[in-house]
């Protein structure tokens, strides 16, 4: 461990802002994937959202390292994001977002 | 991703050091409640009648409860355990019954290893709090391992390095690698499984988009839980429970292990009778519904399907219910590494910052110093406590179980805070010290109190655990830093 500088407010700053982005953004992208699997996997329903379940720890970790390994929190930012919005059309073409879903 | 690795392990290392050793003192949970209660020891009696006897108490308690659930005594648990409740999200009324007379037991009242076992998931605080804050934990636990695994290149050559006598923060470095690395697959095992044990909560979402938030259809669905009739809506009575128990024996071949009444007060009240784990990993507990006043089967646990089972046997690993003694032994000291590695860790971080020379510490430093000791050493003196409390209260005490944990919580508070006052250097051989004469102690006060056989091999645990604390304080004090021996001392230990 050297001796570094002081960090300095703007660097406090991203550091709090890449937390903030593990945090929520990684449990977003988690939750919709456990959604997105739950609803298009190929298997029976009980099934896909075991598989769902299970897999959705994983890809939260997967989400969080990546913010964390990322050059800029902008580019961490704007991946994740992108992930995001592709997991969510997904969701909309699985149908979770039609109104009245009927089991 | 050192730097993750560094500040993700230390913000939740107090509690993760807590976590892992009331976790780890779990696997043992059956065996401390039955040393907790040293007035158990009646052979079992007939499950049939015992679990009529039950019902008839739950009927006194609370005859228009959302659910009662009883488990009848067996040969190594002869008491009657019963819970009440009128709302699924609690509370839940609980007690221990006397199988011969269907009354409160007449052991001494205490929460045994049930207490330990739920602190591991829920930290003492409402459940909801307790488990998101331990799933929090555990998945940043998880970023920490998997960002220590990255900092690691040379994982294999750093493995069989112990520089103990190089310099201070070697000596914790290669310590904190060897029981980190040691371990690494239960760790990674056991963070993961943990999430998923609390997943349906952490993670509902799949379960919102699938079933409308219906947790129940999907339990039904996927084999885990069998499904219980709708409530009528009309008063009904209950035929006898006993007469469920024999069937669903009959049934399956062997006794339940605990029964579970849906609605009892309801004209279409559901039975469901809960086996035991079939031999195997996973956490799938076969299960027959009867209706509540006929006894006509309803329904039954089927097959499983590979997903549902491999998060089954995920919940079976972190549980170790398959392990028999040896097995049982090597989770225990896998659960004591993780938390030898995080305490050496946490450690670390404070010798790594540590000033040179003159310079005073800083604010940061002290205050980590301080939480590293009054977790590391306080949490035993705590539960050294709580074993002793429930030898030297008086039986009679009103809330006894309630003083058994006040007493828990207010040595591991009173041992914090004396650390935080004493000098530097005295601190951690003293602080370890006095958690080992409280473990000293252990034994020592239940030959006086109690005094049976049956209760060596506890006995011994705790004097092992003495010696080791007490090896600590030892190197701590050799020391002048203090701060330097005591973790190479319980690595050590670990090995040996």
């Amino acid at each position: 461990m050297s001796v570094r500088p002081l960090p300095g407010f703007t660097y406090r700053l991203a550091v709090a802002g890449r937390v903030v982005l593990a945090a929520f953004g990684g449990y977003g992208v988690a939750a919709l994937s456990a959604m997105l699997l739950a609803l298009a996997l190929p298997m029976p329903r009980s099934e896909a959202v075991s598989a769902g379940t299970l897999a959705s720890f994983a890809i939260m970790a997967g989400a969080v390292v990546w913010v964390f390994s990322a050059r800029t929190l902008g580019r961490a930012a704007l991946v994740l994001g992108l992930i995001a919005a592709l997991l969510a059309a997904g969701l909309w073409l699985a149908g979770a977002f039609s109104p009245a879903v009927v089991p | 991703m050192a730097w993750l690795h560094t500040w993700s392990g230390l913000v939740v290392g107090w509690v993760l050091f807590a976590i892992f050793v009331t976790g780890t003192a779990s696997y043992y949970r059956t065996e401390i409640s039955h040393w907790m209660r040293p007035e158990l020891s009646a052979p079992a009696v007939d499950p049939v009648a015992a679990t009529n006897r039950a019902a008839a108490y739950l009927g006194r308690q609370m005859p228009d409860a959302f659910g009662w659930s009883i488990r009848p005594p067996t040969a190594e648990n002869p008491a009657v355990e019963v819970y009440w409740w009128n709302n699924p999200d609690g509370p839940y009324h609980h007690a221990l019954l006397d199988p011969a007379t269907g009354e409160a037991s007449q052991a001494r009242d205490t929460k045994g290893g049930d207490f330990l076992y739920r602190f591991h998931f829920e930290l003492s605080l409402p459940p909801v709090w307790g488990r998101w804050i331990v799933g929090i934990c555990a998945m940043i636990l998880l970023i920490s391992l998997i960002s220590g695994i990255v900092t690691h290149r040379r994982i294999f050559a750093d493995f069989f390095t112990f520089r103990r006598d190089r310099s201070a923060q070697r000596g914790w470095l290669d310590a904190h690698n060897v029981v980190g690395v040691l371990a690494l697959p239960f760790h990674l095992m056991i963070v993961y499984t943990g999430l998923i044990e609390l997943g349906p909560m952490l993670m509902p979402w799949g379960v919102k988009a699938a079933y409308q938030h219906d947790i129940l259809a999907y339990y039904d669905e996927a084999g885990i839980m069998a499904a219980t009739r709708k409530p009528a809506g009309q008063p009904g009575t209950l035929m006898p429970l006993g007469e469920i128990v024999a069937r669903a024996t009959a049934s399956h071949g062997e006794a339940p292990e605990a029964m579970l009444v849906t609605m009892p007060g309801d004209a279409a009240s559901s039975v469901t009778a809960f086996f035991e784990e079939p031999p195997g990993l996973a956490h799938l507990h076969p299960q027959i519904v009867y209706a509540g006043d006929t006894g006509a089967e309803l329904s039954r646990t089927g097959d499983v399907g590979a997903a549902t089972r491999t998060g089954a046997v995920m919940i079976g690993l972190h549980e170790a219910h398959f392990a028999a003694a040896p097995l049982r032994i090597v989770f225990f000291l896998c659960g004591l590494m993780g938390a030898a590695t995080i305490a050496s860790g946490l450690v670390l971080w404070t010798v790594a910052r540590a000033p040179k020379g003159a310079d005073p510490a800083g604010f940061g430093l002290r205050f980590v110093r301080v939480l590293n000791l009054g977790t590391i050493a306080g949490l035993p003196t705590g539960l050294a406590a709580y074993f002793l409390a429930n030898r030297l209260l008086p039986l009679e005490f009103a809330g006894r179980a309630d003083w058994e944990v006040r007493g828990f919580f207010a040595a591991w508070i009173l041992s914090a805070l004396a650390a935080a006052f004493y000098p530097k250097a005295k601190a951690w051989p003293v602080a370890l010290g006095i958690a080992s004469f409280g473990f000293l102690a252990i034994p020592v006060v239940d030959a006086l109190a109690v005094g049976q056989a049956r209760y060596l091999g506890f006995d011994a645990a705790m004097l092992a655990v003495a010696i080791l604390l007490g090896l600590g304080a030892r190197l701590a004090a050799r020391r002048p830093s203090g701060f330097r021996a005591a973790r190479p001392n319980l690595s050590r230990a670990v090995e040996a």
